[in-house]
């Protein structure tokens, strides 16, 4: 059989999961690390990171509205997804996601933006005409309550969601990890590792997404680039960086040291199927590269320009690194028979409903939304900028 | 509906009409000896938002709620974490298999040779797939005739995954396409068993 080498069952030849389910992980993982970015600044009063508050927050509302897509194109009756909100089944870790989902989008993201934005909106909501006015009426609730007080209330509210908001984070992105951790069948899957790694992963991946949005947009803005707020930004992505790498290589080293009866057949794997996209372009090209580019920053003095181009390198190479991460997980674990006696291949659609273009559609979205949303709420604190004269200047 | 007491709005101008409205001395302890009613009231105005936000949540979930009363089936849960009335739903669909008891009741000959057989076990819908609908009328509605080139390898072609007392043969060496029953008597496998 074409693909197929050695014994495979055969519910394991075709690959049930898909793309989709790679980039699933991906964008949930955005949306965690990008919202405890933001928390860096509101919970852990981390004042350089300022700029990207906003921007890091509305980021995470956009990856977050797409997330379930690529689920929802998985399953044959997507129409059926919304029954787990009708009659929840608590013993099924999938069904509960719903509602984890539900919670940390309405509960946390939606309101703590909502909140940080109030005075914006009320602003907006008077000093724009059209759509634009009717959109932000909308938003206010009919409430134009600026008042020091409940302005005040709105900082207090909103911290105390921030920091209900960083457990939340861990939880909607823990739980993706737990999903394939708690698979006892599969051995690349089955580790109690998982979620602790996804989740510094998934911060790692949404600091490198908000640095690097966050230079472009400036950039194409035509403002400065605030190099204090990066160079941190940069700081904390190295720190979580270094965790991450840690915990996968202890991981590593565990699954060598134990060789339990999986190792043969996954140590094959990973040295002939998984060569390219795990040793290749997760580990030398997606971790230790940028790891060492921004070590390399941390040790060395160097021009704005040059740490400008090896943030931006690193944010990149970083990006790439977490999506083989989440590809090497999902698809590697579906590669090999459970018998341990041979391997199959993916073989990726191109123009399929879980194919490449529909995957490279749901990467595109959430930056689509994003945009939208910088056009409707501003993140940028300078003043005179974009619709908001002089909402900021009161902060 | 608008709550524009505190606002002072017209223009983006009202961040300064509200940045400047900090309480001077005098006014912050006449404040100070306001009742602990009016300060309740303030900070109940000054949440009129949040209200209004938590009424909107209040809102979706009363929707929510409706909606689930709607679409949930009244019968679900009734037996477990499914729709009760399905079990009636499934039991009044037409029944396909007949049961072996119910081929044995005509084919005792085949019976006879399967009871000493390695097959003694394996029901005759198994191979010849369901047949009620032959048992009900037998003279208009015959089972198909099968080929065991095909039947029988399903079972038992080679294969590394099965236990090695299973018999298995490599077909495409074994029989190179004959059909099984040239050599194999399918109720009663052994050669020379009384092949036909």
């Amino acid at each position: 059989m074409p693909g197929v080498e050695g014994f495979m069952y055969p519910n394991e030849i075709e690959l049930q999961w898909s793309v989709l389910i790679v980039l699933y992980p991906f964008l949930t993982g955005l949306v965690a690390g990008a919202f405890i970015l933001a928390s860096l600044e509101r919970v852990f009063r981390v004042q350089a990171v300022k700029p990207t508050y906003r921007l890091a927050l509305l980021t995470a509302l956009s990856f977050l509205l797409v997330a379930p897509l690529p689920l929802q194109l998985h399953l044959g009756h997507p129409e059926r997804s919304f029954e787990m909100y009708l009659t929840p089944h608590r013993t099924s870790a999938m069904a509960m996601f719903g509602f984890v989902y539900v919670w940390y989008l309405m509960a946390v993201l939606v309101l703590e933006i909502w909140l940080d934005y109030r005075r914006d909106i009320v602003v907006l909501s008077e000093s724009t005409t059209g759509w634009r006015r009717w959109i932000y009426r909308m938003m206010t609730l009919g409430s134009h309550n600026l008042s020091e007080r409940a302005l005040a209330i709105d900082e207090r509210v909103g911290y105390l969601i921030t920091v209900i908001g960083i457990p939340s984070a861990f939880l909607l992105h823990g739980y993706v990890g737990f999903i394939f951790g708690s698979v006892k069948a599969n051995p690349w899957w089955s580790t109690p590792l998982m979620p602790v790694v996804f989740i510094f992963s998934a911060m790692v991946s949404g600091i490198a997404a908000v640095m690097v949005l966050y230079m472009l947009m400036t950039w194409s803005r035509g403002r400065s680039i605030d190099m204090r707020c990066v160079d941190t930004v940069a700081r904390y992505l190295f720190y979580t960086f270094i965790i991450d790498f840690s915990l996968e290589m202890l991981d590593l080293i565990h699954r060598i040291y134990e060789s339990d009866e999986s190792f043969r057949s996954l140590d094959f794997m990973v040295h002939t199927k998984l060569y390219l996209s795990h040793i290749v372009v997760q580990i030398v090209l997606g971790t230790v590269t940028p790891i060492a580019l921004l070590g390399l920053t941390q040790v060395v003095k160097l021009t704005e320009m040059a740490r400008k181009r090896i943030y931006a390198l690193a944010g990149c190479l970083t990006l790439i690194g977490i999506f083989a991460m989440r590809w090497n997980v999902v698809i590697g674990g579906q590669l090999f028979s459970k018998s341990f006696l041979g391997y199959t291949t993916y073989k990726m659609g191109l123009v399929t409903r879980e194919g490449l273009l529909v995957a490279i559609v749901l990467t595109v979205l959430p930056l689509v939304i994003l945009w939208v949303l910088v056009k409707l709420l501003p993140p940028w604190t300078e003043r005179n900028s974009g619709l908001l004269p002089d909402a900021r200047a009161a902060h | 509906m608008r709550d524009t007491e505190h606002s002072g709005l017209g223009t983006a101008s009202c961040i300064q009409l509200t940045a400047t409205s900090e309480p001077e001395g005098g006014r912050a302890s006449l404040r100070r000896a306001r009742s602990s009613t009016g300060t309740t009231m303030h900070a109940f105005k000054d949440s009129g938002h949040l209200f209004r936000l938590a009424a909107v949540f209040v809102a979706g979930i009363l929707v929510f709620l409706v909606l689930r009363g709607f679409l949930v089936p009244k019968s679900f849960g009734q037996y477990g974490h499914y729709r009760g009335n399905a079990m009636a739903e499934i039991a009044a669909r037409p029944v396909n298999f007949a049961g072996h008891e119910t081929c044995e009741t005509c084919h005792a000959d085949v019976l006879d040779k399967k009871k000493d057989g390695k097959h003694a076990h394996v029901n005759c819908e198994a191979c010849h797939g369901p047949l009620a609908k032959h048992a009900d009328d037998p003279a208009s509605v015959q089972p198909p005739k099968l080929d065991t080139a095909v039947l029988c390898v399903r079972c038992h072609e080679a294969n590394a995954a099965k236990p090695k007392t299973f018999p298995q043969v490599a077909s495409a060496d074994h029989s190179t396409g004959l059909p099984c029953d040239t050599c194999h008597q399918p109720h009663s496998p052994v050669i020379g068993g009384g092949a036909k």
